[in-house]
């Protein structure tokens, strides 16, 4: 069976998962809408969790919370349901399959055949869309992809109970109740005003506070940890930055496309100036990774070298306050 | 970033043929989706991050072959998990899973214990016990 599901590309696979599901049931949401409304845009530095041997960064919060913001503001009522056994997870897929509703799934990439062997890493929290099965092989529409693929049963079992941190436990989810109508402009308000508070928070391992952080510690590291070290950590800093996903500058710009939207749905003009203003602090932060990749190219490397990228962050970092306080005075 | 802004620099993605889409600006500076092929900075980043693996595996096959360590410490190397990661692919605890590092201790395993690690890793008993058989090429 084949449920007509329409595949549509996005830049991170929870918006893209969120958006096609939300359009095959006639809401149609944009990527940058779902990203906005669920307060997407973070910062989070966590220097006590190992993460492919550095310390923790992300630009987006924790896996899933876009998804349960969004659906809460608007009023949507998600089914999840997560196994023990493998038997009875590829059960309730395919009952849900033979009810003609397209299933998400959160997955693990290791064991994704369809990925290139460089971005095989075990990470947990990837999401995508089954909306079918022929001859034994279940039809998938992966976000991040520009075309949809298939994977065997035995393939998607694999992914699906894929071990480690954040393992999904075979995690599926799909649309139960949509509400008669819901009040999009307070879900859009809603969502900014919590990224404002995100981003403003006044501890030290999130937000503007903890990019501050990051570049005193940058700072540190070529003393403390020594230059090799220092480059890796780095580059894990530009990977989760600019990796699969976050359409650019660590979702600065799909944030900018929000706030264009926004102006219009809230009939705030001065939403579209923000927009721009946020386009060139996502610009500051290419600036910023393209200055860390020429560490790695031109090898010979001063001290003065991470000072500089330091500086660039801390400056980032006054522009990003400075935005969100305006941003919450406009709202 | 402008539309015309957005890097096609050909990365590991493209082998595959497949894009990634990055958030632009177009002429009229509104927001639009443009396909990716790859930014260099990035790659770089990224290529920096498979070398340290590389070295760690080559590391641990050099200790595999001077019979310092079993072959599950090189197959999970090359599978790019850590000690906590493999305990809970095999469902033995991580204390038991280092002790199976030592060549001593792999040697007593029973092939009920090597079947559960062969199975992990998607190879064959024999090839568990013996990860190179021409050490030379």
């Amino acid at each position: 069976m084949k449920i007509p599901f329409e595949h549509r590309q996005s830049a991170h696979c929870e918006n893209g998962v969120i958006s096609n599901l939300l359009n095959h049931r006639g809401v149609p949401i944009s990527e940058p809408l779902a990203f906005g409304i669920g307060s997407g845009l973070f910062f989070t530095y966590l220097p006590f969790i190992k993460v492919n041997f550095a310390p923790g960064f992300s630009y987006r919060p924790m896996p899933g919370y876009i998804f349960r913001k969004l659906a809460k503001r608007l009023g949507i009522k998600v089914k999840h349901q997560r196994f023990s056994s493998t038997e009875k997870a590829k059960a309730a897929l395919d009952e849900k399959l033979r009810q003609g509703i397209p299933v998400g799934l959160q997955v693990g990439v290791y064991h994704l055949t369809y990925f290139p062997d460089e971005y095989r890493f075990h990470f947990n929290a990837h999401n995508l869309v089954v909306y079918g099965k022929e001859a034994g092989e279940y039809l998938i529409s992966d976000p991040v992809m520009d075309y949809t693929t298939q994977l065997s049963e035995r393939e998607l079992e694999q992914v699906r109970f894929a071990k480690g941190a954040l393992a999904p436990k075979g995690h599926l989810y799909y649309l139960e109740r949509l509400p008669d109508h819901y009040d999009l402009q307070r879900a859009v308000k809603k969502g900014i005003r919590q990224t404002c508070n995100d981003m403003l928070a006044p501890v030290p391992i999130v937000g503007v506070r903890a990019m501050k952080w990051v570049a005193r510690n940058i700072r540190k590291w070529p003393k403390t940890i020594g230059i090799k070290k220092t480059n890796h950590y780095l580059g894990q800093l530009v990977r989760m930055q600019e990796e699969i996903g976050t359409g650019g500058g660590g979702f600065r710009f799909i944030y900018a496309a929000f706030l264009q939207e926004a102006a219009t749905l809230l009939d705030k003009p001065i939403l579209r100036q923000r927009a721009a203003e946020m386009t060139s602090i996502g610009d500051a932060w290419r600036d910023f990774a393209l200055n860390i990749s020429r560490i790695y190219k031109n090898r010979k490397s001063g001290n003065d070298r991470y000072d500089q990228l330091a500086e660039q962050l801390t400056a980032i970092a006054e522009r990003e306050k400075q935005f969100f306080t305006q941003l919450k005075q406009d709202i | 970033m402008k539309k015309e802004e957005v890097p096609q620099d050909n990365g590991s993605l493209a082998k595959k043929n497949v894009h990634e889409l990055c958030y632009a600006v177009d002429e009229n500076g509104r927001y639009t989706t443009v396909p990716s092929t790859g930014w260099e900075a990035k790659t770089l980043a990224l290529n920096e991050s498979l070398e340290l693996i590389d070295e760690r595996i080559a590391a641990t096959r050099q200790a595999v072959l001077a019979g310092e360590a079993s072959p599950i410490a090189y197959y999970m190397e090359l599978h790019r998990m850590d000690v906590s990661l493999l305990a809970s692919y095999v469902g033995i605890h991580r204390w038991f899973v280092k002790r199976h590092f030592q060549p001593k201790r792999f040697a007593k395993l029973s092939d009920k214990t090597l079947r559960k690690y062969a199975d992990t890793f998607g190879i064959t008993i024999e090839q568990l016990q013996s990860p190179f058989p021409h050490p030379n090429t």
